[in-house]
């Protein structure tokens, strides 16, 4: 047998294995999780090209170099990205987490540290997936939040996570958010990125939920980070029977973002609604990749991803939904569909289908292409300039994925943003 | 004053129009009657500033002035309206929504200001319900799942609403049983005078039973081959296009 080719170690690599065993002593808890997730770290490495769910998403090129660790240059917390939205917010300023009130009655709040020293385990959502973002957020993840919801609670408002970035120099930001919620209680989860512009910082976190039994969940994630920054987003839930989980991933920030959702079936009739709508412009990069995974019968999974692409922006949708042999009835229906603005824009798209299974529903559908000419026409012809109608069209081509969003208000601001990022392409 | 003066159209190499003259006055309802693949809808597409087709020869002249240069959209601000043979479904967007965009677009291209919430309102609804369309309708997204019927009549709500100095009406009885034919018809007549000018593009004499057109003018491989009052509509129902394909 020939010798299986290593490759050299990147500076980031290194610089992330120093990390962690630089910090090591001072991570608390999961030293387990952290030290299996380092190894399996240091065996692979950063993903390139030729890993297959890599493959579109090179972070070996892009993170040649790590960003020093988290500063701040935030003096006060800042406010919250959708003001009139209420709610309780917790803040993780470069990764920090503060939280700018008591914590309402419904919920437990614990910083992350607390929670893992006395025996929180990480990655319970993860399920049988497995990734190098997680990996390196597991063996590094310091600072975070545990929230739980009582059984049978209905929360009003809204739980806000807002990751910030605020350093003047670019810094590596890492956190970890888990959140138990109760069987029987309802939940609206709203998280949102934001960060410096012209600063190219790394953003590693992720929200790891576990819905009880019946549970139902909203969770929706924006995504305005700063222009030359690296997002890595990841949403992992573990789905008990019956419980219901929609997740709208909104996304236009960021130099290089990856937001990756990983779902585990655990218990029967639980069901999914997996959303996203994208916009990115310039040289743009942003990849959704998701994990279905039906591990038991009866489950239901829609999943509608929309990009849109101008100038020679990069969209990448890696969709696969898993049927194990014994999850019988599954209802699976994944669907990305992408326009290109630009002529240098481009879509890679990769549904996947793996069923063991045989008396399942799944289906999936990809489309790309360019605004309809004839549809322009039609209505250029009813009076409306061709940028004015060009806006219409892709207005309407996302909206259809904001229709999940049950909040009026925010889903009002969506749409508002939408408006916003086409007037400013109409400006350049 | 529409003209069209000796018109060449190519599209991909291939002459479709070839030296088509007509004139349209205000107030005035001409017919263009001709087999299919005579170029109607072409013309009608010229007209309307699709950009598709190249112009080689002749203008077109809106009060004088050519309209060639200008797009699709000032076009339409200009006072043109083209109601499609087949009007294209825009998935997403609400009738309305899209009612009001049009109005709003074309007020501001003339300078005149955007109709109030209510009066717009007002004005859609009373155009419907004369045109038998469901306010329903109105909600959702123009023109998906709408029957052809239902299409058309959307059409001629369109421009009943936008109040064009020229129509353009591309088969518009294409599709339409007896009951939709003579409700469209009577929102077109509803339409004419003040001195507005139309042209009714239609393959069939049956239309014209219900809008009485001016001047009838028959169209052959790209050009107009005859002009006549009314009766010639009745004589082409008789002897058909036979002689003019022959002829032209
Ligand atoms: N986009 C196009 N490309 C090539 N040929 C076309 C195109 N559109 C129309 N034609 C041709 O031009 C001729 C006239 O078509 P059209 O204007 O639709 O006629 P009509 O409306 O009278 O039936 C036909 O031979 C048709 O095939
Ligand atoms: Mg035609």
């Amino acid at each position: 047998m020939a010798p299986s080719v290593v490759q050299m170690r990147t500076a980031a690599e290194t610089a992330l294995i120093e990390w962690f065993e630089a910090e090591a002593p001072a991570l608390v808890g999961a030293a387990e999780e952290r030290a299996a997730a380092m190894e399996r770290f240091k065996a692979q490495g950063l993903p390139g090209r030729r890993v297959e769910s890599y493959h579109y998403t090179d972070l070996r090129s892009v993170m040649r170099s790590l960003a020093p660790s988290a500063t701040s240059s935030a003096t006060s917390v800042p406010a919250a990205l959708f003001e009139g939205l209420g709610g309780h917010r917790l803040v993780f300023v470069d990764g920090r987490f503060t939280q700018d009130a008591e914590t309402p009655a419904e919920l437990t709040i614990q910083p992350l540290q607390d929670a893992l020293k006395v025996g929180l385990t990480p990655g319970r959502a993860m399920g049988k997936a497995s990734d190098v973002v997680v990996d390196l957020n597991t063996a590094l993840m310091r600072d975070g939040a545990y929230i739980r919801v009582a059984g049978n609670t209905a929360l009003p408002e809204p739980l806000v996570l807002d990751f910030i970035q605020t350093a003047h120099e670019a810094n590596a930001i890492l956190a970890r958010v888990i959140i138990e919620v109760g069987a029987g209680s309802t939940l609206t989860i709203v998280e949102t990125h934001r960060g410096k512009a012209s600063l190219a910082y790394q953003s590693n976190t992720m929200v790891e939920l576990v819905l009880g039994e019946g549970a139902r969940v909203e969770h929706i994630r924006v995504n305005e980070a700063g222009d030359r920054a690296l997002v890595l987003s990841t949403l992992a839930a573990r789905l008990e029977g019956g419980s219901a989980l929609s997740s709208l991933s909104f996304s236009s920030g960021g130099e290089t973002v990856r937001q990756q959702s990983f779902i585990t079936y655990a218990g029967e009739n639980a069901s999914l609604d997996l959303r996203g709508a994208t916009m990115i412009r310039g040289r743009q990069h942003c990849d959704n990749t998701l994990v279905v995974d039906h591990a038991v019968p009866n489950g239901i999974s829609r999943e509608l991803f929309r990009t849109v692409a101008d100038d020679e922006a990069h969209g990448v949708f890696q969709g696969k939904i898993i049927v194990r042999p014994h999850a019988q009835k599954t209802d699976g229906q994944m669907a990305s569909n992408a326009l290109l603005l630009g002529d240098e824009a481009a879509m890679s798209n990769k549904p996947e289908l793996e069923i063991f299974a045989d008396d399942v529903v799944c289906a999936h559908g990809a489309t790309c292409g360019s605004l309809e000419e004839s549809q322009l026409f039609y209505l250029m012809a009813r009076g409306l300039p061709r940028p004015q109608a060009e806006a219409l069209l892709v207005e309407a081509f996302l909206g259809e994925v904001l229709e999940a969003v049950s909040g009026e208000a925010l889903r009002d601001s969506l749409s508002a943003r939408i408006s916003e990022w086409l007037a400013a392409r109409q400006a350049a | 004053m529409l003209e069209i003066k000796n018109l060449h159209v190519e599209i991909d190499d291939k002459k479709i129009l070839n030296g088509l003259t007509l004139t349209i006055h205000p107030g005035e309802v001409a017919a263009i009657m001709g087999p299919n693949g005579s170029g109607k809808s072409t013309l009608s597409y010229v007209i309307a500033g699709k950009e598709d087709y190249t112009v080689t020869e002749g203008d077109i002249l809106l009060n004088g002035e050519s309209i060639l240069e200008m797009e699709a959209h000032e076009r339409a601000a200009a006072g043109l309206f083209l109601a499609f043979q087949y009007p294209l479904e825009i998935p997403g967007v609400a009738t309305m929504t899209f009612l009001k965009a049009a109005m709003n677009a074309q007020a501001k291209a003339r300078g005149e200001a955007e109709l109030s919430p209510g009066d717009f309102m007002r004005k859609v609804r009373g155009a419907a319900e004369k045109l038998g369309i469901n306010p329903d309708m109105l909600k959702r997204p123009l023109n998906v799942g709408f029957s052809g019927g239902e299409k058309k009549r959307m059409e001629i709500l369109q421009m009943t609403l936008l109040d064009p100095a020229y129509c353009i009406l591309d088969e518009t009885d294409s599709g339409l049983d007896i009951d939709a034919l003579r409700i469209v018809a009577e929102g077109v007549n509803a339409l004419r005078g003040a001195g507005r000018g139309m042209l009714v593009i239609t393959h069939y004499q049956r239309l014209l039973d219900h809008i009485v057109p001016d001047k009838v003018h028959v169209m052959a491989k790209g050009r107009i081959v005859k002009s006549g009052g009314p009766e010639l509509a009745h004589e082409l129902e008789k002897d058909g296009y036979a002689n003019y394909t022959e002829a032209a």
